[in-house]
């Protein structure tokens, strides 16, 4: 017995002391790469290809952002970033949150080929040749809707694993709420609009989050159906040619006024990639934390229970 | 309604009522039918549509003819893939790199969910979680940019590190020589996700009745005990079906993404995988029949997988997922 209380003396300390290493080496590991990409994004250009710079600027500027700003391209992609995020979203989640009743409802009769049909999404795709020549013989190649309707290559528009957390969320509904509003004679749509929906915040505040973080981060549609647009190039997609790029910033044609000249004799292909790096996570990285509750609850609903 | 007429002259009136309430019933649900069908109609078009152009994997595909004009060639297309040394190379770094970041993913997350776990001060556990979920929510774009810096000769944080505590004497080219490559992915991965993948893990933690805690304890059993006897019986349904989940994912390469932009030249051979080999014999080479033959392969043998995965789960009397 007096071995066991010893033993119990040392080891949560030395545990601990442990734990609380690995947690500190697991924040540093983490954070440090995206500081770092910060304070280069801060740092004068020039000076930063001297090296040692780690997680602060020594040559403090706002040039870098200046010339990303400056070269019109990025503008235009921010804004075309920002209408896909907000348009595919409140699309995707609504009509996913309106197929999610339809197969929450005991009684519809199709409801397990319907499920069927879209969980086999998860694993299957036709493929992405027979994909391109669809979209193309649909006319949506170089056209925005492509961005809606397929968007990263895939038939996203309902996701199957979002249908499925917000089925079992509704699942967890009171199912009296939904039998005596068809008492007083309401639909399945009226009772879905104007019961259910609102009663599914917190699972759409989830499905919300993950839907945008994917419209956001999204570049391969960019590339395979709408790269030779211009006007229809995203954020991540002009972060890409930046990074790929062996072009210098230098001799972009768009930097054309004579200020704009002189600010590209600052900077430097990577202080660019820098700014546009911390340009391109910043809204999402602001809006995370404040979801976090919301998401941890939402993954749990999916995965645990389907 | 017609094929529904001819069955029913030959069986007996039981069945004319039986079809009846199927119309009436689809009458009373008319709501609920018109609420799904412009997503069964979006889904289908743009999921199951496509499988159309698997007949292109027959074919000799020349473009500017239409699908009807094209040469067929049987399984030529497949022959040629199962005798090509480099196809047999990419099936190999696809499952390779699959194994590595699933096996690498789910010991990193688990291990780090229990060491989580032991964290009782609320407000620190939950400022550690909050930084480890951050890496989940950048593109892949940015986070293979951040691995290319990290692992530069020039100035990289990972030669810097290890020359300063004297394990290498000079850079090492991480990005150039293909015996690193699989590592990379796999540790990329981690990176990105290990935070995010806890919380699955956690969810069923907090689950466990903590009577079964106390019982362990009346017995004598000390942290690492309980961890062994408690915690991790009590989450492995959740591994077993993120594990079956996965199988169905494993022709992926552990992503699509990190290999075409980590990938170069160099290490070629250790990166190309089906996805890239599918996007370089379609749109780069223009052999769009061979790129399709790939991609049929690919969902095949994914499908194959799921299902045997599913049929292990139930006779592991495991939740199923389909």
């Amino acid at each position: 017995m007096q071995t066991v209380r010893k033993k119990f003396k040392a080891e949560p300390f030395l545990f601990h002391t442990f734990n609380y290493l690995i947690m500190l080496l697991l924040v540093v590991v983490t954070l440090y790469p995206f500081l770092n990409t910060l304070a280069i994004s801060f740092n004068a250009g020039v000076d930063t290809t001297r090296g040692g710079i780690y997680i602060w600027p020594r040559e403090w500027t706002l040039k870098n952002y200046e010339a990303v700003f400056l070269t019109g391209n990025v503008i235009d992609a921010f804004w075309v970033s920002v209408a896909r995020t907000v348009i595919g979203t409140v699309a995707s989640v609504f009509l996913t949150a309106m197929l999610a009743y339809t197969i929450s409802r005991k009684e519809f009769m199709f409801r397990k080929p319907v499920t069927l049909l879209f969980v086999l999404t998860m694993y299957f795709s036709a493929g992405l040749i027979p994909s391109f020549f669809l979209i193309k013989d649909l006319n949506l190649l170089n056209n925005f809707l492509v961005y809606i309707l397929f968007p990263g290559a895939t038939a996203g528009l309902v996701s199957a694993f979002n249908m499925l957390v917000v089925r079992t969320y509704m699942h967890t509904l009171p199912e009296s709420l939904v039998e005596s509003a068809k008492m007083d004679g309401a639909g399945d749509f009226k009772v879905f609009i104007s019961i259910i929906l609102p009663l599914c915040t917190p699972v759409l505040a989830t499905i919300s989050l993950f839907t945008a973080v994917f419209q956001w981060n999204q570049w391969f549609d960019t590339f395979i159906f709408a790269s030779s647009k211009q006007e229809l190039s995203t954020l991540q997609y002009e972060l890409i040619r930046l990074l790929s790029s062996s072009v210098n910033f230098n001799s972009n044609p768009n930097v054309s006024s004579t200020a704009a000249k002189d600010l590209a004799t600052l900077v430097t292909p990577l202080s660019i990639r820098a700014a546009i790096t911390i340009v391109a996570s910043i809204p999402i990285l602001v809006v995370y934390p404040l979801l976090q509750r919301h998401f941890v609850s939402g993954l749990k609903l999916g995965g645990v229970k389907e | 309604m017609p094929q529904q007429t001819v069955h029913k002259v030959e069986v007996n009136p039981q069945s004319v009522r039986r079809t009846n309430t199927y119309w009436s019933r689809m009458i009373r649900q008319r709501q609920l039918i018109l609420m799904s069908l412009p997503m069964v109609l979006y889904v289908f078009l743009f999921a199951y549509v496509p499988i159309w152009g698997w007949m292109m994997a027959f074919q000799q595909f020349k473009p500017g003819f239409s699908i009807f004009e094209q040469t067929w060639v049987g399984f030529d297309q497949f022959s040629f893939l199962f005798t090509d040394d480099s196809f047999i190379r990419v099936i190999r770094n696809t499952i390779a790199m699959s194994v590595i970041s699933l096996v690498l993913g789910f010991v990193t997350a688990v291990g780090l969910a229990l060491l989580l776990n032991e964290i009782k001060q609320t407000g620190i556990k939950r400022f550690i979680q909050t930084i480890s979920y951050l890496p989940h929510f950048l593109s892949w774009v940015i986070v293979t940019g951040l691995v290319s810096m990290a692992l530069s000769t020039d100035g990289g944080i990972i030669n810097d590190v290890l020359m300063k505590l004297h394990i290498i004497n000079e850079p090492i080219l991480w990005l150039g020589e293909g015996k690193y490559f699989w590592g990379i992915v796999g540790l990329s991965n981690v990176w990105k996700e290990v935070g995010w993948n806890t919380i699955i893990y956690l969810a069923a933690i907090t689950s466990i009745d903590p009577s079964q805690y106390e019982a362990a304890e009346v017995d004598g059993a000390g942290r690492f005990r309980k961890i062994w006897n408690v915690t991790l019986p009590g989450i492995r349904p959740v591994i077993v079906i993120l594990l079956i989940m996965n199988v169905g994912w494993i022709l992926n390469g552990g992503g699509f993404e990190i290999q075409y932009f980590l990938g170069n030249g160099q290490v070629l051979d250790w990166s190309e995988t089906i996805d890239i080999f599918v996007l370089k014999y379609g749109l780069k080479i223009g052999n769009y029949s061979l790129g399709v033959a790939a991609g049929i392969f690919k969902t095949l043998v994914s499908i194959v997988l799921l299902y045997c995965a599913n049929i292990i789960a139930k006779r592991l009397g495991e939740e199923r997922i389909i």
